[in-house]
């Protein structure tokens, strides 16, 4: 039993908690896991492929209900516990957040102690990314329209960049709001692109760059590209984003250069 | 696609500007009998903090060829902070926008207070002459009517 597994068992059969939340071997890739009694902890397993942003559970309480819970997650689940503990929308005395360094498990204490880990954990950016990004800065600006035009078409809808999104957790969709119709909830270019930035405005600021999002897209249309650009935008224009959401703030020296 | 007597394209240009300020000003233009173009439709809102980025979306979509976003200058907006807020998101719009091929030159920011009925002229007489000079916004159009425009083959 590797150590993670025994560590889980413990707060199970202590009953510190009733569920942990962790990765075990899919079939191609490493799965969430759902760990109910001590024994279903042998499953755990803890390693680089381990991408999914297990947060996503932690604000659905048809999932972990009432009870106490432990997760086990990578580095972007310890910087979205962070953004959604700022955003009051978990109840961090029934929660313990672990993460795997190496052969030791951290149990998390405060969420100093997270900061100060996602401070020092940072993962390489994805080279791929920046590089798409890069080839459309480059781009002409009705190449790039037709880029995106071309690459929204293909969107079905399924919402999946929604439901994998661990903040995006709104009872109620601004999608599907009907009255008045902000967006047509049929398939189409514009109302893709209409979904899409709205979507991308919502994460502003508050966005912690996990793409998980284009990672859930069946038809893997680039939509990680926009919230990671928007990340980048907002880093230079606001120097970072540790306080929290951009846009539910102001400075009155916000520079600008097109308001004339 | 409107145009003139004289042939020449008329531009639709929708302002979305704040009661307290702009339209004012707006007003102040028309009792100082200050002649301006008369392609803008003014929308008035409580503030420009109210001015909720899908309205823009949709203007375009709903066939403008120019938007105009106006409010108090900063520091003296009637609520305070609500153009703090409305700059911020403005400029995280507009970045975004450019990054996805909207045409942001289509855009005309402005802060016009309620004495600047000559400037809030100037605004529109400049706009709509930069937009008439790039004609009407089709590729946008022609997206939002993708569906009417759509052939279905039948083999």
């Amino acid at each position: 039993m590797s150590k993670l597994s025994e560590k889980a068992a413990t707060l199970l059969s202590e009953g510190t908690v009733k569920m942990i939340i962790g990765y075990e071997q899919g079939t191609e890739r490493p799965r969430p896991a759902f760990c109910h009694k001590p024994e279903d902890c042998e499953r755990l397993i803890f390693n680089d492929q381990c991408s999914n942003n297990l947060a996503v559970y932690l604000t659905k309480k048809e999932i972990i209900g009432e009870d106490k819970v432990g997760v086990v997650g990578n580095y972007y689940v310890i910087k979205t516990v962070i953004q959604l503990n700022r955003e009051n929308q978990i109840n961090l005395q029934n929660l313990v957040v672990m993460t795997v360094d190496g052969d030791d498990i951290i149990t998390f204490g405060s969420i100093d102690e997270m900061q100060q880990y996602v401070d020092t954990h940072e993962p390489v950016p994805n080279e791929k990314v920046l590089a798409v990004i890069e080839k459309i800065d480059k781009m002409s600006r009705s190449e790039r329209w037709d880029y995106w035009k071309s690459e929204l078409s293909k969107c079905v809808r399924c919402y999946a960049c929604r439901a994998a999104c661990p903040l995006c957790y709104c009872n109620r969709c601004v999608t599907e709001v009907n009255c008045p119709q902000w967006i047509e909830p049929w398939a189409a270019p514009l109302s893709n692109m209409e979904w899409q930035i709205n979507r991308v405005m919502h994460m502003s600021g508050r966005c912690v760059g996990c793409g998980e999002c284009a990672a859930a897209c069946p038809l893997e249309l680039p939509i990680g590209i926009l919230t990671k650009k928007m990340g980048m935008d907002i880093k230079n224009t606001f120097g970072g984003w540790k306080d929290g959401s951009v846009l539910s703030t102001y400075n009155v020296n916000d520079k600008e250069n097109f308001i004339k | 696609m409107e145009e003139n007597n004289n042939n020449i394209f008329e531009p639709r240009i929708i302002a979305f500007v704040c009661n307290w300020c702009t339209y004012a000003g707006a007003d102040l233009t028309g009792t100082s009998r200050i002649k301006y173009a008369t392609n803008v439709e003014i929308v008035r809102f409580p503030c420009t903090g109210r001015i909720d980025f899908m309205l823009l979306l949709k203007a375009f979509a709903g066939g403008a060829d120019g938007i105009i976003i106006s409010g108090c200058h900063p520091n003296d907006c009637h609520y305070t902070s609500g153009n703090f807020h409305a700059r911020r998101r403005w400029m995280v719009f507009r970045d975004m926008l450019d990054f996805m091929g909207i045409d942001i030159e289509r855009i005309r920011w402005s802060w016009v207070s309620a004495a600047e009925g000559a400037k809030w002229a100037d605004v529109v007489n400049d706009t709509v002459g930069k937009i008439r000079e790039m004609g009407p916004y089709t590729e946008y159009k022609k997206a939002a009517k993708f569906l009417e425009e759509e052939k279905i083959i039948h083999e």
